[in-house]
């Protein structure tokens, strides 16, 4: 059997590519382990000498602004050496190649490489051609995975509903287009939530998107009905080509998230968006500012989640 | 070999303890040994401040060459460190490498006024200079053996299992 890229001959996480794949046990342990981050994040000194002497790229061929600076603050607060490349103004406007790149910042002595790039694979194949002790994790790679990003939206959940085995959850919007919500969706159902739903319109959703194991709604209203958690995706102008939609308008009054439809859900469901929002296309500013929101936490467990990958993968 | 009798230690060390027990007094315990034997010493001395718990995973000086461990503990400390005289708890004192993580990790919250080591068993061996000021027992343990401790329902009983590490 072909072993997963990601992980090591002891079955130890190397690599973090995708949550695709990784088995519970990986999934349990990140999460554990950024609860305990979590800790160190909320102290006076907020660091810790793990990765003392290592060095961290931050390799981004797509821009970023909030995954890009909470694996700053991660690896900063790991007490690591912290390099940020903004390629897509770099090299490779240059020509050259993509592993070409990552040979000379091997040459610098890296550590982790944190990657994101517009091409679905791109961090799957530095993966396969960096040093035994240097490290891959995606940040995002085209409408593929953005692995981090799930697993904190998972650790999200799990801080406020504790147990999955419970749990509906939807995944509501341009799930197209969305590296988040595949990610999002294989971390739940690997860790036993019984029904993920995805609402979208037809022309938002890949095609076969059920095989991933979840129940797909048209309806807005009849998707929200009872769920515990309330996942809002962007709706990507930037990654949208042709006419999908008739008009932001329109979407928002089919797929935007307002008080009236949150009201369909349980009392107790917590909103969760990955940012950055388009307030009044996707998400009413009520609800993304409303007690239900739990957006901004969202943010702050990212940068344990990142400590936790950083520190396992770099240890492995 | 016979293992020393670790709840009537526990009880010896709350007696000898007792009497220094002051206003700035403060108790941490390191998991998860001694996470448990500093419960039941905050517990006996009656102490007025919470009890910290304290898990080193992320001081370790063996990360390189381990990685992090699987399960690490969130470290709670539910008081001000600075100006306080501490008292650290663990189960078994034996290189010394703990204890000088759990210091580090310490100092990031804060300028205790001092801190005494408290541990139920030193079976030698030190690496590191360090010395317990408070100590149940001395236990002489087999090479390629490890000391613990274990919970027995409400029991704290001493156990010696091979030393995976060694």
């Amino acid at each position: 059997m072909l072993r997963d890229p990601q992980l090591n001959a002891n079955g130890e996480l190397q690599h973090l590519l995708s949550i695709e794949g990784l088995p519970r046990e990986v999934l349990v342990q990140i999460l554990d382990t950024a609860e305990s981050f979590a800790g160190v994040t909320e102290r006076e000194v907020k660091k810790v000498p793990l990765l003392r002497g290592k060095s961290v790229f931050n390799l981004f061929f797509e821009p970023s602004t909030r995954t890009r600076t909470t694996f700053e603050i991660a690896a900063k607060r790991l007490s690591a050496d912290v390099i940020n490349l903004n390629i897509a103004v770099s090299s490779q406007s240059k020509g050259e190649s993509l592993l070409d790149t990552v040979a000379n910042l091997s040459a610098m002595q890296a550590d982790i490489f944190v990657v994101r790039h517009a091409s679905s694979g791109a961090p799957f194949l530095i993966a396969r051609h960096v040093k035994p002790h240097e490290h891959v994790i995606n940040a995002g790679d085209g409408r593929h995975a953005h692995p981090t990003q799930g697993l904190l939206d998972l650790f999200t959940i799990r801080h406020y509903k504790k147990d999955f085995t419970r749990l509906t959850v939807a995944v509501i919007g341009d799930v197209l287009h969305s590296r988040v919500a595949r990610s999002l969706i294989h971390g739940l159902t690997t860790l036993g939530a019984p029904e993920v739903r995805v609402i979208a319109p037809q022309t938002l959703l890949p095609s076969g998107v059920e095989a991933l194991g979840v129940r797909v709604f048209h309806d807005m209203r009849a998707g929200l009905k009872d769920c515990d958690v309330v996942v809002m995706l962007r709706l990507q102008n930037e990654r949208m080509g042709g006419a999908l939609l008739p008009s932001a308008q329109e979407y928002f009054k089919s797929y935007g998230l307002t008080a009236d439809k949150l009201h369909l859900a349980r009392p107790d469901a917590i909103v969760m968006h990955p940012g950055p929002m388009n307030r009044g296309v996707e998400i009413d500013s009520t609800v993304a500012d409303g007690p239900h929101s739990v957006i901004l936490p969202q943010v702050t467990f990212g940068i344990a989640v990142r400590m936790a990958v950083m520190s396992i993968v770099a240890g492995n | 070999m016979k293992l020393p009798d670790a709840e009537k230690l526990c009880e010896q060390l709350a007696a000898e303890l007792r009497p220094r027990i002051g206003p700035q007094s403060a108790m941490i315990g390191l998991y998860t040994g001694g996470a448990w034997l500093a419960e039941r010493l905050h517990k006996l001395l009656e102490m007025k401040s919470p009890l910290g718990l304290m898990d080193i995973a992320f001081y370790r000086d063996d990360y390189a060459a381990r990685g992090l461990k699987h399960d690490p503990k969130r470290t709670k400390i539910p008081f001000d460190v600075n100006g306080s005289d501490l008292l650290l708890v663990d189960d078994v004192l034996y290189s010394g490498r703990t204890v000088r993580a759990a210091m580090n990790e310490l100092f990031d919250y804060g300028r205790p006024a001092s801190i005494s080591l408290v541990v139920l068993a030193d079976r030698g061996g030190r690496q590191l200079p360090i010395c317990a000021q408070h100590c149940g027992a001395r236990v002489e343990v087999p090479a390629g053996m490890r000391l613990t401790l274990k919970q027995e329902g409400t029991k704290l009983v001493f156990a010696l299992e091979p030393d995976r590490a060694a």
